[in-house]
């Protein structure tokens, strides 16, 4: 009996998604008695994946092959459940990010497994298998009790802590027939030298506040401190003050960061669907009755343009930044 | 070309979450139900678009679930599409849904089908994938653009840490969000017209369901905000980095 757990990769570096959903994986294959084991498709060393081994996984199943680079949800689905057949894997763990949106689906109807998306937690396994998973965008939770024989569980981003220990996994480079992809990539363009909105440990965030695209520049300067990515509500999206893939809500990107900065936004429930899952949100807005408030951690009522700067400049010290 | 539209029924963004019976089910009383966001500003709208491009292009929309969805699908018919079909059952394993709507695909011989990004509701972005395995053809995840030339679709989608350009053969899956179309207001003419257009009611084919709801909880209420003055930032900074650990 053995966890499967599907390493996503790009350009053969591991995401932080990943190592979260080994951590998970290695913890529910001990808490049920079985052995942890991933899958990782596409071109990668093998120094990488037997490291693997200190998130808690015995086994890396390897496809090293040239076509599985590009993510695609049909030739994936396949490999996934192929290895998950032949391995006698009875759970599937896969990170709810863009890679597991595209694939969890198809493996679960591939294999006739119930699929929990959205994961925030380890299985209560006691009496059957229910699994917690946030409904209504972040406002309530779901237990969903998963009654087919294979379990495949899709985890949300930053909803369970990296385990590192020590280790080292068997790789086991697997051959297997790819089938050619339907789907033909033509671009890739990825946003470079930023941090991705949803793997950031930090966001700092701003809204109609601010007044302006000329005026970005102090939610830029504390990003930079923090080292977050930046995001934006919708109208800032809408207006073309910042890039739309930074708008966070409902209408775009959910987010659950350690920090959420929210800077001059109201704190709209259409906002908030996109980033109550924060751990921790503080809010600065000039005024003390917007809605965020309620949703926030820490706040200050005051002018942004004010606080931002000295937050910067606090932070610096902080760290000993000159 | 043939275009099938998935449209869920969701309660209104501002209602109130609550639950009953035991906290087994959603308390509906009082909830204003809408067409899914994502149902309906993206894929449907950019399907109405197709069709202004191509007018014979035929337009359905699938629904799973019980007859208080008909509104709602009146309402998207409203805004564009020739028939509607509702497949009559309120299972809400997505696996099981899935398959009625692939139930219907595969009979209608359609070359796409469109599904929203995500329920706001189960938020699973999970139907898709499924209903694109279970009739074996391609499927897009969180299409940002899409356009049909003759039997290739040429499609962005959101990866992580972009976006990705592709030519997809007909017949697929795509699921939409925000970049594929503008969302619309429905005019007097469409809502007028709706109310003659067919909708078609279907018994659910047998599925087995994979998954139930055991139970459902609202998250513990926030301690509530720690405030801090304006003119004392260094705390709320030392606050962040001590009490919060959040850097
Ligand atoms: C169906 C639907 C879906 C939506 N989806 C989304 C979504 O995904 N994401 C989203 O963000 N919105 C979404 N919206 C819009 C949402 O309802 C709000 O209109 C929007 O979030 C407001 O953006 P804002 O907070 O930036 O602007 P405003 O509401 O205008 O708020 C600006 C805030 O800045 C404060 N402020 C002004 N000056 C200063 C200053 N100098 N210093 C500090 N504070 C200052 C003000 O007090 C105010 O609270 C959606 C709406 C609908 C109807
Ligand atoms: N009951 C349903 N009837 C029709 N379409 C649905 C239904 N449930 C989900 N869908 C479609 O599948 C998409 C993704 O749903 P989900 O996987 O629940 O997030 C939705 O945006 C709809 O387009």
């Amino acid at each position: 009996m053995s966890v499967l757990i599907f390493v996503d990769q790009s350009e053969g570096h591991i995401k932080k998604s990943s190592f979260e959903v080994l951590s998970y994986g290695a913890k529910l294959a001990e808490q049920i008695g079985a052995t942890a084991e991933a899958v990782a498709l596409g071109t990668i060393n093998d120094e990488q994946l037997s490291a693997l081994g200190k998130y808690g996984v015995k086994k890396v199943h390897h496809i090293n092959n040239e076509i599985l680079n590009h993510v695609d949800a049909q030739v994936y689905a396949k490999a996934i459940a192929d290895t998950a057949t032949n391995t006698g894997a009875t759970v599937i763990v896969i990170s709810h990010n863009q890679t597991g949106k595209a694939i969890a689906g198809r493996v679960s109807a591939r294999l006739k497994a119930g699929l929990v998306a959205g994961a925030i937690a380890l299985p209560e396994t006691s009496n059957g298998f229910t699994v917690k998973k946030t409904v209504f965008s972040g406002k309530a939770y779901a237990n969903i009790t998963i009654t087919s024989p294979i379990k495949i569980i899709s985890l949300n981003p930053n909803s369970f802590h990296v385990i590192e220990g020590e280790g080292i996994a068997e790789v086991i480079a697997v051959t297997a027939a790819i089938d050619t992809p339907k789907v033909k990539v033509t671009a890739v363009n990825k946003i470079s030298g930023e941090v991705p909105l949803t793997e950031a440990d930090i966001v700092v965030s701003g809204g109609r506040g601010l007044k302006g695209p000329e005026n970005w520049g102090i939610i830029l300067d504390l990003a930079k401190v923090l080292g977050a990515a930046t995001a934006c509500s919708r109208p800032v999206g809408d207006a073309h003050w910042r890039p739309h893939h930074e708008h966070v809500g409902q209408t775009g990107i959910q987010i659950a960061p350690n920090l959420y900065i929210a800077v001059g936004i109201s704190g709209a429930i259409q906002h908030l669907a996109g980033v109550n899952r924060s751990k921790v949100i503080v809010v600065i807005n000039k005024d003390p009755e917007a809605p965020f408030f309620k949703a926030a951690d820490y706040g200050i009522v005051g002018d942004a343009f004010d606080i931002l700067p000295q937050m910067t400049a606090e932070i610096k010290k902080l760290k000993g930044i000159a | 070309m043939k275009i099938l539209v998935c449209v869920s029924k969701a309660p209104d963004t501002t209602s109130k979450i609550a639950f009953k019976d035991g906290n087994t089910k959603f308390e509906d009383n009082g909830v204003q139900w809408i067409i899914n966001p994502y149902d309906e500003w993206y894929s449907l709208v950019r399907a109405i678009e197709l069709k202004e491009k191509e007018p014979a292009t035929i337009i359905h929309l699938v629904t799973v679930g019980t007859a208080d969805a008909e509104p709602i699908i009146r309402k998207a018919l409203a805004l564009g599409g020739d028939e509607a079909i509702r497949v009559n059952t309120d299972n809400s394993d997505s696996y099981y849904t899935a398959a009625q709507i692939a139930e219907v695909a595969k009979q209608g011989a359609y070359d796409l089908v469109f599904t929203g990004k995500e329920t706001i509701d189960y938020n699973g972005s999970s139907v898709g994938a499924m209903v694109a395995e279970l009739m074996d053809i391609p499927y897009i995840s969180l299409a940002t653009k899409f356009d049909v030339a003759g039997t290739v679709a040429t499609v962005s989608r959101e990866i992580e840490g972009g976006e990705e350009v592709a030519e997809v053969p007909l017949p697929l899956v795509v699921s939409c969000q925000k970049g594929v179309a503008e969302q619309r207001i429905p005019n007097m003419r469409g809502i007028m017209a709706a109310r003659t257009k067919p909708l078609k009611v279907v018994e659910p084919a047998t599925v087995e369901t994979l998954t139930s709801v055991s139970s459902y909880e609202l998250p513990p209420a926030k301690a509530g905000v720690k405030l801090v003055a304006a003119d004392n930032v260094a705390e709320l900074v030392r606050l962040l980095h001590e009490e919060a650990k959040a850097f």
